[in-house]
């Protein structure tokens, strides 16, 4: 004090605050240290560092050995009779105790378990260290009338981003699509995913070596492999240096072992990085690959303060300037950029416009975790207001002795803590029951954090929130009762009856609005599945050719399959039937528009390939060895013919290319539209074409239902294996392969109708809380009436039709809801089922079905009671 | 019969004490402390361990003349005791017989010189 710029006081509230809760034999040597602290901090970093120094120091006294005993057994003599007094009431109404913990329970797993969820998907492709700075190169296109957008580009981009655009970048790199190789190393041979990338993909992914060189994707014989491939090629030999081959076509040697890239990333697959160049000298890319061939994906590392819109349209005619000017004027070609935090769930583009994505069903879902939750936490606040009266008498009396109000809602917001509590531990128990199935069923590895101190931090949060959402209402309601009313004769508090009759409703809206969209949801699956194919998908498989031998051979390797007595066709194709993803352009024919810009998806086959998948010719007739001339000849779907506007498409002449690789074809026959690609899409406009070259790499194989699958396999893969040793024999079913379109559809089911069941077990737990406490305020009234003769038919239905009427309104509230909701579901597929009326009708009697049920139960136990039992007083 | 046991951070408080002598107060501790090893930890954890180790007989503590830098407040000298001399011992003797018993010690010891 006698000098005072040496001498500054701390924050006077702190010091008072340690004075408070801190033991007195300590107060002196404490405050004698933390001062000595104060005026050191004061001097070296000013007064507010001092200040807030000062408080940290203070609150870390807060520790068992510091403080006064009285502060504890404040706390906790508070906090312990309330408790003690909330176990009894919750042990009395044992009963419904459990209806309101199950229902918390159930409503916070629900919530819990969309919040690990969406916070997965949030936090997908963030673990790069680069990942704000990472982008990928996508292209809009317009063919017709439309913009297509998509991400593959030509292998010429990246060299011409680098040299004319180098100045935002620190990395380009061009990369493959991830795909399946074979690894050879001594007898041992295994298939894994990966991708052949340039040397900059190191830098760009960050990416962690545990061994080896980073630079060693410079060298064209040199691979990467993660830990896991590593560990599945070599066991416990030391992977470094080791030689093996890829495909049986490319040699290379380990050079370096990398972390595994995490399984939320849109890098998952990469379980090995081989050289770009290695892969581009192996297929001849360089002299046959051309700006037109968008077969890769191009990668960038913007340097750092280079904005993402200002690179990303800088960049855009790169594409444009360097090819012709006819080529460009047709296709108005745009490059830019998509940045990595976006890839997962903004990925939809529309005419060239970010459209969205997966963002639309974690909103959907997130709103569906917050009505759970508002669910159960409305039947908490139901419940105990319906116990009101009860309770009530028990205001009264506790005011009466002096109870204040603050402490009454205290005791009352106890409770609901207690409760929240309880629930919150079942929870967590249902959630590690819960976890594989729902990781099962979402595709995904989440895990519950119990370790990170960030999740206590949410979870308390959340327990606190609930705490506040369930029970501040009974508890401020109930303790506000004036004594002398509720001690009084007794009235029933009509305000609060019709609160309890909206949040029911509520409850049941969104019950039936869930219900509703999972029945659309599924209603949807099921029209595309019903769509006629138009071609058999029973007993073919298709067998990837992984060598030219059997291309070589080809007759001779259908004759030797024919053989085997176990398959009934045989024909190549360069794409599965399934999946006809190759798209080509550049063809004219006589009556063209000029200006069209016109894209077909092209499937090339060998003969016998109508015959094996049994198409269905409209007219003109199939492939034929018949006939010498069919190398040159083409065979349209319908939808190609209306795309192509023939009046008679039989003999139309259609030129594929310009100039010297121009070759003139023509049209042999028409057939049925089928299913290519996805059945929730339109047909595309479709060409067939005789193919026996390079193109080639399937081998569909049609097995004789007569045989078993088993024994024709074994026999269909010794025959492969006699003319390609070197590779493993793989193959898949047309109809498995059909039937993975619907997965993601089918996984939407999946979660929805759980989820769809749990908002409605809620609910009904809810309401059957209610009748029971209703049904027991009501007790004398019901003896009453069966004494004058009422009889329990017309009981059960007074008592019922109350919960009834609301339900039904509640439908009438859900239906618009839905159908708004729906219908622009619906608009996503371009073959879409429609919204009719008994889906809506369907949902609204199953839930008046099952609420009538449910509260039966209860009413007609309270039908049955004998009156003279009811009339007693207790 | 409280636990006689020596944790990490224990054993670091307790040998401060007995290099800061007369000076061995909370407040100097943790600013040793945190000067000695990088780390830094808050005046009451540094307490809560003192007043623990003098529970267990390790420390015994006094009271200072009161100085004008504190506002005329008292500091808690700490002192070792003799079990806390003996606790320290046998700590040492142990981790002296493990590090006699590594394999790669003497290459160790050669790279420091």
């Amino acid at each position: 004090m006698s000098n005072p710029s040496s001498q500054r006081h701390p924050p006077r509230l702190a010091a008072r605050f340690l004075h408070w809760f801190l033991r007195d034999d300590l107060a002196e040597e404490v405050s004698g240290d933390l001062w000595e602290h104060y005026q050191q901090k004061f001097h070296a970093a000013g007064r507010l560092r001092a200040n807030l120094g000062y408080w940290y120091q203070v609150l870390n006294y807060l520790r068992p050995f510091a403080i006064r005993s009285f502060v504890i057994s404040f706390f906790m003599g508070m906090f312990k009779q309330n408790l003690k007094i909330s176990f009894r009431h919750l042990r009395r109404k044992a009963s419904l105790t459990w209806i309101n913990l199950g229902g918390l329970a159930l409503g916070m797993m629900a919530t819990l378990l969309i919040a690990l969820w969406i916070h997965d998907e949030f936090t997908y492709n963030r673990q790069f260290k680069h990942h704000d700075r990472i982008a990928m190169t996508m292209q809009n296109q317009q063919f017709g009338d439309h913009i297509r957008t998509w991400n593959s580009q030509a292998m010429q981009l990246a060299p011409a981003l680098r040299d004319q655009y180098g100045r935002y970048f620190d990395e380009v790199v061009t990369t493959s699509y991830s795909g399946r190789h074979q690894f050879s190393w001594q007898d041992k041979k295994i298939i894994r995913s990966g991708n052949f990338a340039e040397p900059g993909i190191v830098n760009l992914l960050s990416l962690h070596l545990l061994a080896g060189d980073a630079t060693a994707l410079q060298d064209p014989t040199s691979i990467l492999v993660s830990t896991t491939t590593a560990k599945a090629i070599f066991g416990d030999e030391d992977p470094l240096g080791q030689p093996m081959s890829i495909d049986n076509r490319m040699q290379v040697k380990v050079a370096g072992i990398y972390e595994d890239l995490p399984y939320n990333s849109s890098f998952n697959e990469w379980t090995f990085i081989a050289p770009w160049e290695l892969l581009s000298t192996t297929e001849n890319y360089r002299d046959r690959v051309g700006w037109g061939n968008s077969w890769f994906q191009v990668l960038v590392l913007l340097r750092s303060g280079i904005g993402l819109e200002e690179a990303s349209s800088a960049i855009r005619n790169v594409k444009k300037n360097n090819i012709e000017a006819e080529y460009a004027a047709r296709t108005q070609p745009q490059i830019f950029l998509h940045p990595m935090p976006k890839w997962r769930l903004y990925g939809q583009f529309k005419e060239g416009i970010n459209t969205g994505g997966r963002i639309q069903y974690l909103r959907t879902f997130a709103l569906i975790g917050l009505f759970i939750l508002l669910l159960a936490c409305i039947n908490f606040m139901n419940l105990s207001t319906a116990q009101a009266e009860t309770r009530a008498r028990e205001v009264g009396i506790r005011k009466t002795i002096g109870s204040r109000k603050n402490q009454l809602v205290g005791q009352f917001l106890s409770e609901s803590f207690l409760t929240v509590i309880l629930s919150f531990v079942l929870a967590m128990l249902l959630i590690r029951l819960c976890l594989p199935l729902f990781n099962q069923v979402t595709d995904k590895q989440v895990q519950l954090p119990w370790g990170s101190p960030f999740f206590w931090l949410i979870s308390a949060c959340f327990i606190l929130i609930t705490t506040m959402l369930a029970g501040s209402y009974p508890a401020f309601y109930l303790s506000s009762f004036r004594p002398i009313r509720v001690l009084g004769a007794l009235k029933k508090p009509k305000g609060i009856f019709s609160l309890r009759r909206v949040l029911v409703t509520l409850q049941f809206a969104v019950s039936v609005a869930m219900m509703i969209g999972t029945l659309v949801i599924i209603r949807q699956i099921n029209y595309a599945k019903d769509r006629p194919v138009g071609y058999t998908q029973d007993n073919i498989i298709t067998v990837p050719i992984k060598s030219p031998e059997i291309m070589k051979h080809y007759e001779a390797v259908k004759r030797d399959l024919l053989q085997t007595g176990a398959v009934q066709a045989v024909a190549a194709s360069d794409v599965k039937m399934t999946s006809t993803y190759t798209t080509n352009s550049g063809f004219y024919w006589e009556g063209k528009d000029p200006d069209f810009s016109e894209e077909f998806r092209t499937l090339r086959a060998t003969y016998g390939f109508g015959d094996l998948v049994e198409w269905q010719m409209v007219e003109g007739r199939d492939f034929s060895e018949e006939y010498g001339t069919d190398s040159l000849a083409f065979i349209l779907n319908e939808t190609a013919v209306k795309y192509m506007n023939l009046e008679h498409p039989i003999n139309t002449r259609v030129q594929w290319g310009r100039d010297e690789d121009a070759r003139q074809f023509h049209v042999i026959g028409v057939v049925k539209d089928m299913i290519t690609t996805s059945p929730f899409e339109e047909v595309h406009p479709m060409i067939y074409v005789l193919h026996y070259g390079s193109f080639i790499h399937y081998l569909n194989i049609r097995l004789r239902p007569e045989s078993g699958a088993h024994q024709a396999l074994t026999a269909i893969e010794q025959v492969v294996n006699h003319y390609d040793p070197d590779n493993l024999f793989e193959y898949q079913f047309f109809d498995q392969e059909y039937a993975r379109k619907f997965s993601d559809e089918e996984k939407l089911v999946k979660i929805t109708s759980y989820f769809a069941l749990l908002t409605l077990f809620i609910s009904c737990i809810g309401l059957l809380g209610i009748t029971t406490l209703v049904l027991e305020q009501r007790r004398k009234e019901i003896g009453m009436r069966k004494i004058l003769g009422a009889s329990q038919q017309q009981l059960w239905l007074l008592l019922s039709s109350e919960f009834l009427g609301l339900v039904v309104i509640a439908c009438f509230l859900a239906v618009p809801i839905s159908y708004y909701y729906m219908h622009s579901w619906l608009q996503h597929f371009n073959y879409h089922t429609l919204l009719s009326w008994w889906i809506f009708s369907l949902a609204g009697l199953a839930v008046v079905a099952i609420t009538l049920i449910t509260v039966s139960i209860q009413t007609l136990r309270a039908a049955w009671q004998h009156p003279v039992q009811s009339l007693q007083s207790n | 019969m409280s636990d006689q046991r020596l944790g990490e951070f224990e054993e670091i408080i307790l040998l401060l004490v007995g290099i800061l002598a007369d000076e061995a107060y909370a407040f100097h501790i943790g600013e040793t402390y945190t000067r000695q090893t990088g780390k830094s930890s808050s005046i009451g954890a540094i307490h809560s361990t003192l007043s623990r180790l003098e529970q267990k007989g390790f420390l015994k503590s006094l009271h200072s003349d009161p100085t004008p830098v504190r506002g005329g407040r008292r500091k808690r000298i700490y002192r070792i005791t003799a079990l806390g001399q003996r606790a320290l011992t046998a700590s040492r003797q142990l981790r002296q017989s493990l590090w006699n018993q590594f394999p790669g010690f003497s290459d160790l010891s050669f790279h420091h010189e």
